[in-house]
């Protein structure tokens, strides 16, 4: 019995240490965020703000510019999650129900294709981009964004179609329905968990993207919210409560998605690994 | 035309063609896209890493094998894949450790389910955050007025510049990694875990084996084929990590954190070496297709 509590209090001693482990940083980001800027590096530190104010939020928000950011990564974010919905559907469709030549050799190609490089497509990209008039603009973005998202997308639709029994799909063909009509009646709506799961991961992926967002973009008015919180730090140097509310408020939309629809974000962050 | 066709009964012969094109119609987006997107850029990117002046210069000449002889010797170069080298491996070693050892409290049974809830959230924060937020949060935690040194100064520490100091700069980008990037691994463990079945464990007691032995013999190998993908995994995307890098230290101070990644990036779009950047962006490419290799070949055969 005295093992028991011993080892009880072993593993509670390292919960609690991994919870200041990975809590302790975001904890530090928020208070930073509440605090004026000379209390940043006050000492000692304090968690608890001695001037507890929302001034540093104020700024950021009264700032059209860090809103411009937002309304950038929502309009990135929305497009690419959408077209890549589609697009994944149909081909996980094609996938899961079908036979036919060149099936192997094309799935094998999308799995490898996730393996490539973003620095290895940039520069071809760039000058693409460029090419096309596309440098700059929301289009070019999102085109780009398209290839990252996509053979994740599709790999994940499968394993959904695929769990789902084909009398599904046969009962709308007996009824004299097309495999179009069996896609969109009948298995797109059974498998909206999974549309959700891989909505989310999408969306994620395209407001989180740093790299291309750099690169494709010039102007202040195109840049995302990862672009955005680094343009904060060379502006006004080191206005370091503005940039940890800047890094709060670009977090919202992942921290809401993380917290109400947790099922749905980690079978997307597990469906690459342990499904496959 | 053909639209208005299908509003009659449809012949049966377009009918018939129709659906054995069925699935080359589904693919065919995804594939257009695919191709269009990939297959272009990347021979591109192959062509300009054999030319001289690619994207600067009008009807670039043909340069051989010149841009990658450039780059391979170029002590920089060699800087980066040491670098690179090393934080991969450090990162995942570490993702691994940590994940598992994560995975293990919380599969406890001694500790009720929702604070095991709670703790599965606070332990899968750090991945919630985008890179550029884990990024200058970090710059500002490892400021050498900071609150890390503030910490340390309790265990007689001098305060340390961690980012700009070259010896302890590239320890500190990986830290910062692998504090991101565990949970990626925790999940997937956590669910491994779980799916052990008691009567294993409990067999293994019988035999009287302790619990070290247990965790090596019965646990571990039960894991292995996701330790296995996850590692090959985190392997590809921690060696193509860019933002983190380029947010903290921008490869510095000198080339003490400079990584593949961003070595090629200042190559094309801070001196507009193009031909140069392409043959290295190549030499990415092969490394991250070679890991891919493996991944792929494990997935088959797991899958048989």
């Amino acid at each position: 019995m005295k093992g028991r509590i011993l080892e009880r209090l072993a593993i509670w001693l390292g919960l609690i240490a991994g919870a200041l482990f990975a809590g302790l940083p975001i904890a530090w980001m928020v208070s930073s965020s509440l605090k004026t800027n000379s209390e940043i590096f006050a000492s000692p530190p304090r968690l608890i703000p001695e001037d507890f104010t929302w001034d540093a939020y104020a700024a950021i928000l009264g700032n059209p510019e860090n809103l411009r950011f937002f309304f950038n990564s929502i309009v990135v974010g929305v497009a690419v999650t959408l077209l890549t919905l589609l697009v994944a559907t149909l081909a996980a469709y094609a996938f899961s129900r079908f036979e036919f030549r060149f099936r192997s050799t094309i799935n094998m190609v999308i799995v490898s294709v996730q393996a490539v490089p973003p620095i290895t497509l940039l520069i071809p990209f760039f000058g693409l981009v460029v090419t096309f008039g596309l440098y700059n603009s929301y289009l070019g973005l999102i085109l780009t964004y398209l290839v990252f998202t996509m053979p994740y997308a599709i790999v994940m639709m499968i394993s959904y179609f695929s769990a789902l029994p084909r009398e599904l799909d046969e009962a709308v063909k007996v009824d004299g329905g097309t495999s179009w009509t069996a896609l969109w009646r009948v298995l797109v709506p059974v498998a909206l968990p999974g549309l959700t799961s891989v909505a989310i991961y999408t969306f994620l992926q395209s407001w989180n993207e740093y790299l291309f967002a750099l690169t494709l973009t010039q102007t202040n008015d195109m840049r995302t919210i990862p672009v955005g919180i680094q343009l904060l730090m060379g502006q006004n140097t080191y206005q370091w409560n503005q940039i940890m509310a800047m890094s709060v408020l670009g977090s919202i939309p992942v921290l809401v998605i993380f917290i109400f629809l947790q099922r749905y974000f980690l079978s997307g962050l597990t469906a690459g690994s342990v499904k496959s | 035309m053909t639209l208005k066709k299908t509003w009659r009964p449809r012949p049966r012969g377009a009918a018939a063609i129709l659906r054995v094109a069925a699935p080359y119609l589904y693919v065919l987006p995804a594939v257009a896209l695919l191709a269009s997107l990939l297959v272009i850029p990347i021979s591109t990117v192959i062509g300009y890493s054999f030319l001289q002046g690619a994207v600067t210069v009008r009807n670039a000449p043909f340069a051989g094998i010149d841009n990658y002889v450039a780059v391979l010797s170029d002590p920089r170069f060699t800087a980066s894949l040491g670098n690179t080298a090393i934080f991969v491996a450090l990162s995942v070693a570490a993702h691994l450790l940590l994940g598992l050892a994560f995975a293990s409290l919380l599969n406890t049974r001694l500790v009720g389910a929702l604070p095991l809830a709670i703790f599965r959230a606070i332990y899968l924060l750090p991945w919630v955050f985008t890179v550029a937020v884990v990024a200058v949060l970090w710059r500002l935690l490892f400021d050498p007025a900071g609150v890390v040194n503030y910490l340390l100064s309790f265990l007689g520490a001098d305060a340390v510049a961690w980012l700009g100091d070259s010896a302890t700069a590239l320890g500190a980008v990986t830290f910062i990694n692998i504090w991101s990037g565990y949970p990626f691994f925790m999940v997937s463990l956590l669910a491994g875990l779980q799916t052990i079945p008691g009567e294993l464990h409990e067999a293994a007691r019988v035999d009287g084996a302790h619990a070290l032995q247990r965790f090596w013999h019965v646990t571990i190998p039960h894991l292995r084929p996701v330790i296995v993908s996850m590692s090959l995994l985190d392997a590809i995307w921690t060696s193509q990590q860019f933002a983190l890098i380029w947010i903290t230290t921008g490869g510095g101070p000198g080339n003490a954190t400079e990584l593949l990644s961003t070595y090629t990036y200042r190559l094309a779009f801070s001196q507009y070496q193009f031909s140069q950047a392409s043959a290295s962006a190549v030499i990415v490419l092969v490394i991250s297709m070679l890991l891919a290799f493996f991944y792929v070949r494990h997935l088959r055969r797991e899958a048989r």
